[in-house]
């Protein structure tokens, strides 16, 4: 049998919304909770409807108090709940910084293997929307800093869909990142699509000359990028990480190994960061592959600014992405 | 341990009376014992002992069934005990070896055990209280008529975390029982150097959650107010709040001078040791003999001893599994 899947046309939100309906309906542990999630549809929309179809006990609004409902919902998933916890962003988790890096991350160890936290967190990142420095922050590498978290970030409708049925069955802290950017995005999605992995990074475009390394909200531009790079005859290889902790070195040797250049692309800023690990790995890894220097393009080392051409300027965009890799050719190439 | 306490205090008949007193004692000999070992380095890191605040958490644990949920703070040694958390495992995990109760991963600050229900062992001011409210939604969740006992410091009313944690427990009405243990000095700052209303009652009851003051020295006060609460709080009335007036008679931990408090005001407090005023208490009621007192003093050096050679004997965890209790190792369902 051979017969086309069918597909449905839907945005990204209305992916994540999928997943946590699927989710609400296959398990009576889940429950989403997070400001405005009930009576508002979600900061977003992201959960519009949810609460008329599933009651206000199992989409809980919550007061402005994220250190609180964060570790309620580490406390519900130690007493045998499977919570959702939504954050509105990536820039009001930092208020629950302590429960998610001194609690979800450590009880497990700090109890000797006694208690595990099915917790399922997610929230917005990403800046690009002109909403300056408080409320455009990409912080998702620094959660993937820490052990004891995994660290999601779906940049695709499929990865939308299908991510959070897989962490909700992983018997650990899973952080999920929707950059918010993508929230618009839209595309034909199989009717079927359901649960995907989170282990393993994908190759969404192959290519021979150089691997452009990227995840999130940056993979598009990646991509754009790549396609630009084509008609120059320079065929770029695009790997979407996915999942930034644990990270899939295997597969970034692999496509380094292939390439032999590597580009990182990363919305968060170069000091200290996701880009600085990859390129740290694939020296570590694939030194001897390399025909040139990793290459980075990362956002500008300044708070994210409101007017539209400096923000601009600070985030990696296109033409930044295909100037590095046209530099990188023209010099070792 | 009491089941379903009736509304009436219990009268103080002469086998619970020994048995409060012979728990209070455990938990002094024990701590004698592990400041003893601490200066012998067996035991490192941070010990904070629990003497002169033995009442509150042996009359406490009396109104908790096997059922219920218990998060205290590092300072929880007496806590684990009056659980009925093994002496030796908990020995065993100050020592640091793989036969303690958190195999070795926690230490004094961070005693953890599946079995009686007891979640730490919590070493950040504050952040227990958001696992209790989750603790707590769950049992609620899912119908269980069980309460979660949250012990912790005056310290910890300064934290915002306090304030977000009464506010939600109270909105969603959530079978928690707030066990604040006033000692009058977080670590050195006294609490009327660092609260602008010094009246912790106040503060709960400014939530809407039912809060009383208890002589925190008197074991039996502690029992019955405890009873009380914890019935009401099954009950279905929501959140209580008990405020436990006490003292610390030793330094916050082994690093402490105790330049912030002057001795007089240790030796006041000392006149009201919950353990000798209870014993003389008994004696006067002619509930206790110096016979009874020889044969708990024996009974316990006895366990105590237990306790130490099971830690001498105890075994270090390989090297090759320090990696082990970040992730779950088991598979998802």
């Amino acid at each position: 049998m051979t017969a086309e899947r069918k597909t449905v046309r839907l945005t990204y939100r209305e992916a994540i919304r999928q997943a946590i309906r699927e989710a609400l309906q296959r398990d009576p542990r889940v429950f989403l909770m997070g400001e405005d999630v009930g009576r508002y549809g979600g900061c977003f929309a992201v959960s519009k409807g949810l609460l008329e179809e599933f009651g206000p006990e199992r989409i809980r609004d919550t007061p402005l108090s994220e250190s609180a409902f964060v570790g309620a919902g580490i406390g519900a998933a130690l007493g045998g709940m499977r919570p959702i916890v939504e954050i509105m962003t990536v820039n009001f988790s930092l208020l629950a910084l302590d429960q998610i890096v001194n609690n979800a991350a450590t009880i497990l160890h700090m109890s000797g293997g006694q208690f595990n936290i099915p917790l399922v967190i997610r929230m917005t990142t990403g800046a690009g929307r002109q909403l300056a420095a408080q409320h455009s922050h990409s912080l998702e590498g620094w959660y993937a800093h820490i052990p004891g978290i995994k660290v999601l970030t779906p940049a695709t409708l499929e990865d939308a869909r299908g991510m959070l049925w897989t962490a909700l069955q992983d018997p650990d802290p899973v952080l999920i990142f929707e950059h918010g950017g993508l929230y618009n995005m839209e595309g034909e999605l199989p009717a079927d699509a359901g649960a995907v992995d989170i282990d393993r990074a994908a190759v969404r475009r192959p290519g021979t000359d150089v691997s452009l390394i990227t995840y999130g909200g940056s993979l598009g531009k990646a991509l754009q990028a790549a396609e630009e790079l084509a008609a120059l005859g320079i065929q770029a290889e695009v790997v979407d990480l996915r999942t930034l902790r644990p990270l899939d070195t295997e597969t970034i040797l692999a496509s380094v190994t292939r390439t032999h250049r590597a580009v990182i692309i990363d919305e968060g800023w170069r000091s200290g960061s996701l880009s600085a690990e990859i390129s740290a790995r694939i020296m570590e890894g694939a030194f001897y592959e390399l025909d040139a220097p990793v290459a980075r393009v990362c956002s500008a080392e300044v708070p994210i600014p409101y007017a539209r051409h400096l923000e601009e300027a600070a985030l990696p965009q296109v033409g930044t992405i295909v100037a590095t890799v046209r530099e990188m050719m023209g010099a070792h190439g | 341990m009491t089941l379903h306490p009736d509304l009436q205090p219990p009268p103080l008949e002469r086998h619970h009376a020994v048995f409060l007193l012979r728990e209070m004692l455990r938990i002094r000999r024990f701590e004698e014992k592990c400041a003893e070992l601490y200066s012998a380095t067996k035991i490192r890191g941070f010990l904070h002992l629990y003497i002169g605040q033995e009442a509150v958490a042996v009359g406490a644990m009396q109104a908790l069934d096997a059922q219920d949920a218990i998060v205290a703070t590092y300072r929880e040694h007496g806590h684990a005990l009056a659980r009925g958390i093994s002496a030796a495992s908990i020995m065993a995990e100050m020592y640091g070896k793989q036969e303690g109760c958190s195999r070795g991963r926690g230490g004094s600050m961070h005693l953890f055990d599946a079995a009686t229900r007891f979640y730490g062992g919590n070493a950040i001011v504050g952040g227990g209280l958001p696992l209790a409210v989750g603790l707590a939604l769950a049992d609620k969740m899912q119908g269980r008529p069980h309460v979660t006992a949250c012990f912790f410091g005056e310290g910890a009313v300064a934290e915002g975390e306090f304030h977000e944690c009464m506010n939600l427990a109270a909105l969603w009405r959530l079978p928690v029982l707030f066990c604040c243990e006033n000692n009058l000095y977080a670590m050195g700052t006294a609490l009327q150097r660092s609260e602008s209303q010094t009246d912790l009652c106040l503060k709960a009851a400014s939530y809407e959650i039912p809060a009383w003051p208890v002589d925190g020295m008197d074991v039996v006060a502690c029992e019955e107010a405890t009873q009380r609460a914890a019935l009401a709080v099954r009950a279905g009335g929501g959140p209580y709040f008990l405020e436990f007036r006490t003292y610390r008679f030793r330094a916050h931990s082994m690093f402490d001078p105790q330049l912030y408090r002057d001795k007089q005001e240790i030796e006041e407090w000392k006149t009201r040791d919950p353990i000798t005023t209870f014993q003389a208490r008994l004696r006067s009621q002619g509930l206790l003999t110096d016979d009874d007192v020889q044969r708990l003093e024996e009974e316990i050096a006895a366990e105590i001893a237990h306790a130490v050679e099971f830690a001498e004997a105890g075994t270090w965890e390989p090297v090759e599994d320090l990696t082990k209790f970040v992730y779950s190792e088991r598979k998802p369902a």
